[in-house]
């Protein structure tokens, strides 16, 4: 039970992540994307590839993952984000769609839809964190390490930019903002963390495969967001921790698993519907203005 | 108008959309320290002037000069820097942040804009957002709306919106600024609140461009007036002798 209970805490943690830095694009900065499962996984491969392949420990492989989710976010950002508009969307649709390929056909590499087994786990300076519960403080503390980024990042004046070019570019732009600049800066942050995502996640399963990191991942992680409330920081935390919980929640109802896992996209497709409809701003809702007003 | 007494020359300049010439070989300075008025009819191409001045339209060709320095091909935010600020004819206000936030984007906060300096820099940060406040409170002061620093820039009624558009360009210290019609919309008591405001600004050393459309008001809020029509300057002078000339008056009221 215990066993049980940090995986799930575990994955929490990494979805809160994915969530968290998902939010800087689409909940503070205005740009949806939806590469970030393409993320996680490059994130993911860099590391668990950095470790066999290289040899390389768990912060090394970290490191690379970010630098390789920064990079392959820079490629996509660089050429569509100069363009005002929805450009970056189907940009990013293109590289989750690119990136999957890559994973499934560059055999040599990534071993196809095989995937790679026997990544090890983290070694922290001869600590090998193995048990479950371990991982759970592990996991924990890089969430909260992502939320401090991204209230460090939102709560100054670089944030105060973000929002003012969501609001309204050209303003920005009047107001000698280098607006190009700034959102190519968020969506590379934004990636760096999301790949340090994969890369826990490698270290912590153990085995990879394309198939954790294909659309529907993009969307499911999307969907953390915009339910949890874009508008807040703590937004996708509850998003992470409400979605993960109800496929967990299923399993306790007598439901045989060929029904219960239909049933899960179901509940989702329905939530959704149901908070666009209901409650457009997510669980959390809007930010107060008086939050934002410190003096 | 000696073109060494211009802070801003304009020379030459031409844009064109497909067939139509909406600036044509327009040729005028702007003198620092004076409030010069750019008039003309609807479709004059005044706000296409604008646009040009601040980088968000190229130009086919021509000039302008700030000080010396070439303006055109730059993009809008590196003319900002090096001094030119712009309001909007429907002002831009980032309605849903407070009036403090929208003066705060004008303050310069280059440390706490940057991602590295501000993990890395953080008392630097801090100090930094300390004065960029204290001066936006000042800004908010100068033009009379430091009690509503708190509420959020749609809240505010339009007169003051249209002041808030200019405190954030003023808090920017820019030296030249453009107003996109300052007075339009405005009723005859928020006019008395607007137009020597627009004053105030060139005795606090500023240069000021603005476009508009009232022939009254144009003698009560410039000192020179730049008589634009079909993208052209038809003449440039101080206001008395552009409001009295019959050919001119005929062209705008379409007589």
């Amino acid at each position: 039970m215990t066993a049980y209970l940090a995986h799930f805490l575990v994955m929490v943690a990494i979805y809160t992540i994915l969530a968290l830095s998902l939010n800087l694009l689409i909940g503070y900065s205005g740009i949806f994307s939806l590469a970030h499962a393409a993320i996680y996984g490059i994130g993911a491969y860099a590391s668990a590839l950095a470790a066999l392949k290289l040899g390389l420990g768990f912060w090394g492989g970290m490191l690379v993952a970010a630098g390789a989710g920064a990079f392959a976010s820079a490629l996509v950002a660089i050429p569509s984000l100069r363009v005002a508009g929805d450009y970056y969307v189907v940009a990013s649709f293109g590289l989750q769609v690119v990136v999957l390929a890559v994973f499934m056909n560059w055999t040599d590499l990534t071993n196809g839809h095989a995937g790679l087994p026997g990544i090890p786990r983290p070694n922290l300076l001869g600590w090998v964190i193995d048990q479950p519960f371990e991982y759970v403080f592990l996991a924990t503390a890089f969430a909260a390490l992502t939320w401090a980024v991204c209230w460090r990042l939102t709560n100054s004046a670089f944030g105060r930019v973000l929002q003012a070019i969501r609001d309204d570019e050209i303003a920005a732009q009047a107001m000698g903002k280098n607006v190009v600049l700034v959102k190519i800066v968020i969506a590379c942050i934004s990636s760096a963390l999301g790949a340090m995502a994969g890369s826990l996640y490698a270290h912590y399963i153990t085995y990879i495969n394309p198939s954790s990191f294909a659309l529907h991942e993009s969307i499911f992680i999307a969907t953390l967001v915009i339910l949890g409330g874009s508008e807040r920081l703590a937004g996708p935390v509850v998003g992470a921790f409400v979605l993960l919980a109800i496929p967990e929640a299923l399993k306790f109802l007598a439901i045989p698993d060929a029904v219960a896992a239909p049933m899960r996209q179901i509940i989702y497709g329905a939530l959704l519907i149901l908070f666009m409809l209901v409650r457009p701003e997510g669980i959390l809702g809007r930010a107060r203005v008086r939050d934002r007003i410190r003096a | 108008m000696a073109a060494e007494a211009a802070i801003l020359s304009v020379r030459g300049v031409a844009r064109a959309f497909g067939g139509i010439r909406a600036v044509d070989d327009c040729t005028f300075d702007v003198r620092p320290g004076l409030i010069t008025g750019l008039i003309g009819p609807n479709g004059a191409g005044k706000t296409t002037v604008f646009n040009l001045i601040t980088g968000f339209l190229s130009a086919d060709q021509g000039s302008i000069r700030l000080q010396g320095q070439e303006l055109l091909g730059l993009s809008p935010h590196q003319v900002e820097r090096l001094g030119v600020v712009r309001t909007f004819q429907h002002l831009r206000l980032w309605s849903k942040m407070t009036v403090l936030e929208n003066v705060l984007l004008g303050c310069a906060t280059p440390a706490g804009e940057n991602v590295l300096s501000l993990f890395l820099r953080a008392g630097a940060v801090r100090a930094e957002e300390f004065r960029a406040r204290e001066h936006a409170m000042e800004v908010l002061r100068f033009f009379d709306l430091a009690d509503r620093a708190p509420e959020l820039a749609e809240d505010l009624a339009y007169p003051e919106q249209k002041l808030l558009s200019m405190a954030r360009i003023f808090a920017t210290d820019a030296p030249v600024m453009l107003l996109d019609e300052p007075t339009s919309g405005l009723d005859a008591e928020s006019l008395r609140r607007i137009v020597p405001m627009v004053r105030r600004l060139v005795e606090h050393g500023k240069t000021v461009l603005l476009i508009e459309h009232n022939m009254e008001l144009i003698s009560e809020l410039s000192d020179q007036v730049v008589f634009l029509h079909q993208g052209r300057v038809l003449a440039a002078g101080p206001p008395a002798q552009i409001t009295r000339d019959p050919a001119l008056t005929e062209i705008y009221f379409g007589v």
